[in-house]
C-alpha cells in the first residue's frame, strides 16, 4: 500500500474533524498521519492527512470526502512537488557526561535543545518522517524518556495556491 | 475548532440576496416560499412558521420534554398537520414513506435522547435507499449538553454516518437557515436524510424571524449537467454493442426521470432489468422489461447481464445483492455508469464511461445524441441492431418464467395471495413491502406500471418498514389505495401505527402474509444450514399468538383472515371495499414456500437456480 498525502479544505464548523476522520474508519481507510489547522483565510481551516491506499481506493476516498458537505476542496499533494513537515518533542536522558555528546549529534540534523535539566533534555526538530526517524534512531542509544510528534502538515512548491479565488470570494 | 460562522442573517443580509454575486462563486440557492418581513418569535416559532414558509404541509412526530416548545405553535399551525404517531421509528418510516411516494422532502419530529435514537433506523433506511427525509429533535438546553443530563444524547454525533448532513442548532437567530439548508441538501444532488436538532433554550429564546433565510454551503455544489464529451462516448458505445442492457436503479425514480427512460427504450429497443429499488419505472408490461436482477431476480434479468457484453447503468449502485460474486459479474461487459454521485461510480465495478450528472438530464442528452448518431450512421452496417440479442433474452424471459409450485396440502401459497392482490387492485395503488420473503414475491409478483408504486426497504433492509411507511404515503395521496404487504415478523415489529392509522383515519390496507415464521431466514436455514430451524418459529404452538384479526380489532380496524385460496379473492375485495378505517389481512400461508430463483450469497450469478435443485440449461454456444 502506497501512502498519499490529502490536503482538505474544510468550513471551520464545530464537529467537521469528526466528520473527517469518522469518515475515514467507517470506510475502512487507514489514516497514517492527521494534522489540523488555520488558514490565510477567516473560517476555512485546512486538514492534512496521511493515508495509505490504492489507486482506486484513494479515487474513492478522495470522492468520499468531497461529498461532505462542509469540505470545500481536497487535493493530492505530490511528494516530490510539495514539502512535507512534521514536528518532533523528544525527551531524552543526557547526565553532564553524555550531555554535550547528545548536542552534537542533534546538530547534525539541525534540530535544537528546548529545556535542559541535571539529567534529561528536551529536543525541538522538524522535518519528513525519514528525516525524523533517523534521528531518533541516533538519540535511542542515551534513552529516549518521552516523546511528541505532530500529524504531517504539507504545501504545494511553487507560487500557485490550492485556496484559489472561489474560495476567497466565498 | 472554534465555532467562527456567520451571524444570523438580518433582514439587510436578506435583502442583499437580490444582489448578482460574484461570478467566481457558486451559483445562489434560489430561496423557497414566500418572503416575510422581519418580526419577533421565539426560537420554536421561527421553526414552525420555517416549515410553513418551506411548503412541508405534514409532520410525523412524537413530543417531549426537549422539543415541548416547538409542539406549543404546532398546535396553532393551519398550514403544518401533525400526525401523532406510536413510536419514533414509525414517525421515521412514516416520513420516508410520504417522501418515496412523492419525490416531496418527508418530515419527522422527535425529542432529546430515546425520541432521537428511535429516529436511526429510520435515517440510516433513508441513507441507504437516498430518500428525501428531515428529521427535526429537541436537544437539551445548550448549558447543560455534554453533561449527561436527563434525555440527553449526542443524536448529531451517533447520525453522522447515517445522514446526508446534520446540524446542531443552539442560536435561535440560526433555526430558519437550517431548516432551509435542510431541506435543500435533502431534496437536491443525490437526495438523503438531514437531521436539525435544537436544543431547548434555542426554542425557548427569543429571536427575529424573516423568510428566505440565506443559505450558505459553499462545500455543496451537486453536478447536474452530464458532460457532452461523456455522452458522446456512451453513444459510440451503444452503437458498436451487441448485447446491451440498460441497468436502471432507484436514481431514476428520485430523478423523476421514468418517463424519459421509457422514451430511450423505445428509441433504442435495447432490454432492460429494474433493480429492487426501480420497479416500476418501466412498466412490466413493456416487452423489452426482464423485471428484477440480482439474488432473487428472473433468470432472463439475470442472465441478461451476464451474458451482456454492455451495461447501460443509469441509478444504480452496482449493489452485492444485484452482482452476486462481483469479479465474476457481468464479465463481458463494458459499463457506462451515470449517477449524480461521483462516488458511486467505479466504486464496485471500474466504468469504463463514467458520467457524472442527474440521470434525467444524462438519459434526454443521450437521446439527442442517440437520435443524431443514427441518422448520421451508415444503412449497410449492423450499429444499433440488436435484433439477434432480443431475441435471445425474449427466449429467457419466455423459458423461465416467474412462478411458484403450490404445497401438495392445498394449503395457501403466499405467491398466489401477493399475485391477487395485484391483480385485484391494480397498477395505480401504491405497494409498500417489509422485509424478506414477501418483500421479494411483492417485488416479482406484483405487475408495476408506474413508478413511486412500489416503496420498500432495499438497502438497509429494514424489517418493520412496512406499516409505518404505507401510512405515510397514504397521507402524501390519499386518493390512492396503498397496500403494506407485510410479513408476520416484521408486522410484529411496528403494527402500533394502527393506532395512528385509526385515530388520524388514514384507511391503509395491511396483507399480513403469515407463515409464522421468520421466512427468508428459514429459507436459508432450509438451503444452508441442513434445515436446524434455530429461532425462526414465530408460532410454535397452534395457539395464534398473537390473534392479528383480534389485534385488528382491538385497533379499531377491519381484521379479516383467509386460509385457503377460495377465501383470498373475496377478503381482497372487501378490503377494497373498506375505506372508512384500515384493514388487516391475515393470510395464513404455507411455511414452506421460498423465494426463487435465487443466486446464492456470495457466489456468480451464473450459478443462478430457477427453482431449488432446477439450474437452467443453457443453449449451447453458451
Amino acid at each position: 500500500m502506497s501512502k498519499h498525502t490529502l490536503s482538505v479544505l474544510v468550513e471551520d464548523k464545530p464537529g467537521v474533524l469528526t466528520r473527517v476522520a469518522a469518515l475515514f474508519s467507517r470506510r475502512g481507510f487507514n489514516i497514517n498521519s492527521l494534522a489540523v489547522g488555520p488558514t490565510e483565510l477567516p473560517d476555512i481551516s485546512r486538514i492534512t492527512v496521511v493515508v495509505e491506499v490504492e489507486g482506486a481506493a484513494l479515487e474513492q476516498v478522495t470522492k468520499q470526502l468531497n461529498k461532505l458537505i462542509e469540505v470545500l476542496k481536497v487535493v493530492e499533494l505530490d511528494p516530490h512537488a510539495s514539502v512535507q513537515r512534521e514536528i518532533l518533542l523528544v525527551k531524552v536522558r543526557a547526565d553532564p557526561a553524555t550531555r554535550s555528546q547528545v548536542i552534537d549529534t542533534i546538530q547534525l540534523f539541525k534540530a535544537k535543545v528546548v529545556d535542559v535539566t541535571t539529567d534529561a533534555i528536551v529536543i525541538e526538530a522538524t522535518g519528513t518522517s525519514d528525516k525524523l526517524r533517523a534521528l531518533l534512531d541516533v538519540l535511542e542509544p542515551f534513552g529516549i524518556k518521552e516523546l511528541v510528534q505532530s500529524g504531517m502538515v504539507a504545501v504545494g512548491r511553487g507560487s500557485r495556491s490550492i485556496t484559489d479565488r472561489s474560495l476567497r470570494s466565498a | 475548532m472554534s465555532d467562527t460562522t456567520k451571524q444570523a442573517p438580518s433582514p439587510a443580509d436578506v435583502a442583499s440576496l437580490a444582489r448578482p454575486r460574484p461570478a467566481a462563486e457558486a451559483k445562489p440557492v434560489e430561496p423557497v416560499g414566500p418572503v416575510t418581513p422581519a418580526r419577533e418569535v421565539t426560537g420554536a416559532q421561527a421553526l414552525v412558521l420555517s416549515l410553513e414558509a418551506i411548503g412541508c404541509d405534514t409532520v410525523f412526530g412524537i413530543p417531549g420534554g426537549a422539543i415541548l416548545p416547538a409542539y406549543d405553535p404546532m398546535l396553532d399551525s393551519k398550514k403544518v398537520r401533525h400526525i401523532l404517531v406510536r413510536h419514533e421509528q414509525g414517525a421515521g418510516h412514516a416520513a420516508e414513506g410520504y417522501a418515496s411516494a412523492t419525490g416531496k422532502v418527508g418530515v419527522c419530529m422527535a425529542t432529546s435522547g430515546p425520541g432521537a435514537t428511535n429516529l436511526v433506523t429510520p435515517l440510516a433506511d433513508a441513507h441507504m435507499d437516498s430518500v428525501p427525509i428531515v428529521a427535526i429533535t429537541g436537544q437539551v438546553a445548550s448549558a447543560a449538553i455534554g453533561t449527561d443530563a436527563f434525555q440527553e444524547a449526542d443524536i448529531r454525533g451517533i447520525t453522522m454516518p447515517i445522514t446526508k448532513h446534520n446540524y446542531l442548532v443552539t442560536d435561535p437567530a440560526k433555526i430558519p437557515q437550517a431548516i432551509a439548508e435542510a431541506f435543500h441538501v435533502a431534496s437536491t444532488g443525490r437526495p438523503g436524510p438531514v437531521l436539525v436538532d435544537i436544543s431547548k433554550d434555542a426554542l425557548q429564546a427569543t429571536t427575529t424571524f424573516s423568510w428566505p433565510p440565506q443559505i450558505d454551503l459553499p462545500g455543496y455544489r451537486p453536478v447536474l449537467r452530464p458532460h457532452g464529451k461523456q455522452i458522446r462516448e456512451a453513444s459510440r458505445l451503444m452503437a458498436a454493442a451487441k448485447r446491451p442492457v440498460l441497468y436502471v436503479g432507484g436514481g431514476v425514480v428520485r430523478a423523476r426521470a421514468s418517463e424519459a427512460l421509457r422514451r430511450l427504450v423505445e428509441l433504442t429497443g435495447i432490454p432492460v432489468v429494474t433493480t429492487l429499488m426501480a420497479r416500476g419505472t418501466v412498466p412490466d408490461s413493456e416487452p423489452l422489461n426482464l423485471g428484477m436482477p440480482g439474488m432473487h431476480g428472473t433468470v432472463a434479468a439475470v442472465t441478461g447481464l451476464q451474458k451482456s457484453d454492455l451495461l447501460i447503468t443509469l441509478g444504480a449502485r452496482f449493489d452485492d445483492r444485484v452482482t452476486g460474486q462481483l469479479s465474476t459479474f457481468a464479465p463481458h461487459a463494458k459499463v457506462i455508469h451515470a449517477d449524480i454521485d461521483p462516488a458511486e461510480i467505479s466504486k464496485n465495478r471500474i466504468a469504463d464511461v463514467p458520467i457524472v450528472g442527474d440521470v434525467g438530464e444524462v438519459i434526454k442528452d443521450l437521446i439527442e445524441q442517440i437520435t443524431l448518431d443514427r441518422a448520421t450512421a451508415d444503412d449497410d452496417t449492423d450499429a444499433w441492431d440488436y435484433a439477434e440479442w432480443r431475441e435471445r433474452v425474449a427466449d429467457w424471459k419466455r423459458t423461465f418464467p416467474l412462478g411458484w409450485t403450490d404445497s401438495e396440502d392445498g394449503t395457501l401459497s403466499p405467491q398466489y395471495v401477493i399475485e391477487r392482490i395485484g391483480a385485484l387492485t391494480g397498477p395505480e395503488a401504491t405497494y409498500v413491502a417489509g422485509v424478506g420473503q414477501h418483500q421479494m414475491w411483492a417485488a416479482q409478483f406484483v405487475k408495476y406500471e408506474r413508478p413511486n408504486a412500489w416503496i420498500n426497504s432495499g438497502g438497509l433492509g429494514t424489517m418493520g418498514f412496512s406499516v409505518p411507511a404505507a401510512m405515510g404515503a397514504k397521507v402524501a395521496e390519499p386518493e390512492r389505495t396503498v397496500w403494506a404487504i407485510d410479513g408476520d415478523g416484521c408486522f410484529q415489529m411496528t403494527n402500533q401505527e394502527l393506532a395512528t392509522c385509526v385515530i388520524n383515519n388514514i384507511p391503509i390496507k395491511v396483507a399480513i402474509i403469515n407463515n409464522s415464521s421468520l421466512g427468508m431466514v428459514r429459507q436459508w436455514q432450509t438451503l444452508f444450514y441442513n434445515e436446524r430451524y434455530s429461532n425462526t418459529d414465530l408460532q410454535p404452538t397452534t395457539q395464534r399468538v398473537p390473534d392479528f384479526v383480534k389485534l385488528a380489532d382491538a385497533y379499531g380496524c377491519l381484521g379479516l383472515r383467509a386460509e385457503t385460496p377460495e377465501e383470498v379473492d373475496a377478503v381482497i375485495k372487501l378490503a377494497l371495499e373498506t375505506n372508512d378505517r384500515p384493514v388487516v389481512i391475515d393470510f395464513i400461508v404455507h411455511r414452506d414456500a421460498m423465494v426463487w430463483p435465487m443466486v446464492p450469497a456470495g457466489v456468480s450469478n451464473d450459478m443462478i437456480q430457477a427453482a431449488r435443485h432446477e439450474a437452467p440449461v443453457w443453449e449451447r454456444e453458451d
